[in-house]
């Protein structure tokens, strides 16, 4: 069981059981829809953008343990980043959990979401820990329409 | 080439032997031996087939109904003679009923269209039903987007069957066609199609029916269902990928028009007329897959071999045990429980996205599917996103189902 206890890790089990920013947060001017059509995962990620900065974020929607998680920390992490910062994250995000191991280096960098780096062993979940960054690169380009990792 | 297929049989079906006939079994995925529960997504192959393949390459290739040399000749009676197997075994009256296809998709695009020319207009209805495959769906919204004619769904009850009191209600005058699947990918459920013809010929409406699920399950005889259409899929039926078969009664499809030009459907060509093929080659247009009727020709022969019959009570054995089995599993709940049901088990558990189950019981070995099994309105009727689902085959065991529920005590170890 060691690639799936690297899968479900548990920072990731309590997330999906105990969602953070599972809300609509006042104020929130941007956002935009992460679908998987192929398994049906859907969220919407709202942000409150004030003078370049991240004020709040949050999410709504359903979807599969490492989806739901992967929002809940998303949200949680981009709080006080600009929207620059919020698009490197993204970035390095999609690197660690699509890239081989020795080649992310970023574990500090990343925090806490380096419990996703557990994704890379199970390829076809790749699309579930990234659909709600998706979703909050689209809202941080003011895209209205959904996104899909398709 | 093993013997299952050619040897009659006692009545019982002797799994183990069955087994024997498919090399995938013997493999092991993350170091667990293959319990192989995704056949509703596809079937994995038999010997008998993998060496027609293997003999039609390496023996016979050649292109077909063109050449004089020996090769091409017996490359098109290979080829015919697959015809003739699967005009056996879906039990038709003559075999330039049986037109070759990519699939069963391909199948019901060809009626769509082809039929759609001859007979849809706008304001006509089409008649669907709300537990059919995509594929039996968006065909459907194409012709009635080109036409202007309607599309009604027949709705389903709570256990997954049809509302047969609601399809009487759509059925009209301006009924063009009915189409229905046989047996539902996603509930299980195994439709009346008998009764169904009835009601739909009553009002002057043709029947077309998605035997891709239904026909490796169940003795199919499109006579006795009295069809107008039947599509079939290869890959379902322990064949090659890439082809499939419609049955179309001979009067209609004589007066279809072509579905696609090019070499093979016609008989004579200048730039001022064209003029087509007889049945079936009117519909088969280009160098069709030949390896692949070869290899279809073979699966069906295969499941002949066997019997549909004992198939079936093997599988309704397998059924009633895995349904047992699976409603003691803490927090799970079927979707689909119809009355006649066959081979599939679609399930959602308490607390677990079907996406995390699929991935946790992959890790045991067990191959199942997960999603909408591309029924996304069936899955909008039962309001949840997905689910988890195990689908049988000839080759699965008790103890198939009995790794399946080990693996999904893993899943709630892994979520507890
Ligand atoms: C009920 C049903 N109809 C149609 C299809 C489509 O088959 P194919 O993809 O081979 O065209 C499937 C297969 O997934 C099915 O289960």
């Amino acid at each position: 069981m060691s690639e799936l206890t690297e899968l479900y890790q548990e920072v990731i089990l309590d997330h999906n059981k105990r969602p953070r920013n599972y809300q609509v947060p006042s104020g929130a001017n941007r956002h935009a829809e992460g679908f998987n059509p192929l398994c049906g995962d859907r969220f919407t990620v709202y942000l409150r953008v004030e003078d370049g900065v991240i004020q709040d974020a949050g999410f709504q929607g359903a979807g599969c343990a490492i989806s739901k998680a992967s929002a809940s920390l998303m949200t949680d992490i981009v709080k006080g980043r600009t929207l620059e910062e919020a698009r490197a994250l993204f970035d390095r995000f999609h690197d660690m959990v699509t890239a081989p191991m020795e080649a992310t280096a970023d574990a500090d960098l990343l925090g806490k979401l380096a419990v996703f780096a557990g994704v890379r062993e199970f390829p076809v979940r790749v699309k579930c820990a990234s659909l709600a960054w998706h979703a909050m690169r689209a809202a941080v380009q003011s895209a209205s329409d959904p996104v899909s990792t398709e | 080439m093993s013997g299952i297929g050619v040897k009659p049989q006692p009545d019982v079906l002797d799994v183990e032997r069955v087994r024997e006939d498919f090399p995938i079994l013997g493999r092991r995925v993350h170091g667990k031996p293959l319990v192989y529960l995704d056949n509703a997504a596809t079937t994995q192959k038999p010997q008998p087939v993998l060496d027609a393949l293997f003999r039609y390459y390496t023996g016979s290739n050649a292109n077909v109904h063109r050449g004089v040399h020996l090769l091409s000749q017996e490359a098109t009676d290979a080829f015919e003679a697959g015809r003739v197997s699967v005009q056996r075994f879906l039990n038709a009256a003559h075999a330039s009923e049986i037109i070759f296809t990519r699939n069963a998709s391909e199948g019901v695009n060809l009626v769509a269209e082809s039929f759609g020319r001859l007979k849809v207009r706008a304001a006509d209805e089409i008649v669907i039903t709300g537990m059919e495959h995509h594929s039996n769906i968006v065909p459907w919204q194409l012709l009635c987007e080109r036409t202007g004619a309607i599309l009604r769904v027949v709705p389903i009850t709570d256990e997954g069957e049809l509302r047969l009191d609601e399809m009487e209600r759509l059925l009209t005058e301006r009924t063009r066609l009915v189409a229905v699947t046989h047996l539902s990918n996603a509930l299980g459920t195994v439709n009346p199609i008998p009764t169904i013809v009835e009601m739909a010929h009553h009002h002057g409406a043709a029947v077309l029916v998605d035997g891709a699920q239904a026909a490796y399950h169940m003795p199919v005889d499109v006579q006795a269902l009295g069809c107008d259409f039947y599509v079939v899929t290869g890959h379902k039926l322990y064949g090659p990928t890439g082809i499939g078969a419609l049955y179309g009664r001979q009067a209609l499809l004589e007066a279809m028009p072509p579905y696609q030009g090019g070499g093979d459907m016609i008989r004579s060509v200048t730039f001022e007329k064209t003029t087509y093929n007889d049945l079936p080659h009117k519909f088969e247009a280009g160098t069709p897959h030949i390896a692949g009727v070869v290899g279809l020709g073979a699966a069906v022969e295969y499941i002949r071999g066997i019997g549909l019959d004992r198939i079936a009570v093997h599988e309704r054995d397998l059924l009633e045990y895995a349904t047992a089995r699976l409603n003691e599993v803490p927090g799970l709940r079927l979707i689909g429980t119809a009355r006649h049901k066959a081979s599939i088990l679609s399930f959602v558990l308490d607390g677990v996205h079907p996406h995390d189950i699929g991935t946790i019981v992959d890790r045991e070995g067990v191959a199942i599917r997960t999603g909408h099994h591309c029924a996304q309105p069936v899955m909008e009727r039962f309001g949840i996103p997905a689910t988890a689902r195990a689908s049988l085959a000839v080759y699965n065991t008790r103890s198939d189902i009995d790794a399946l529920i080990r693996a999904l005590r893993k899943v709630r170890e892994v979520f507890a």
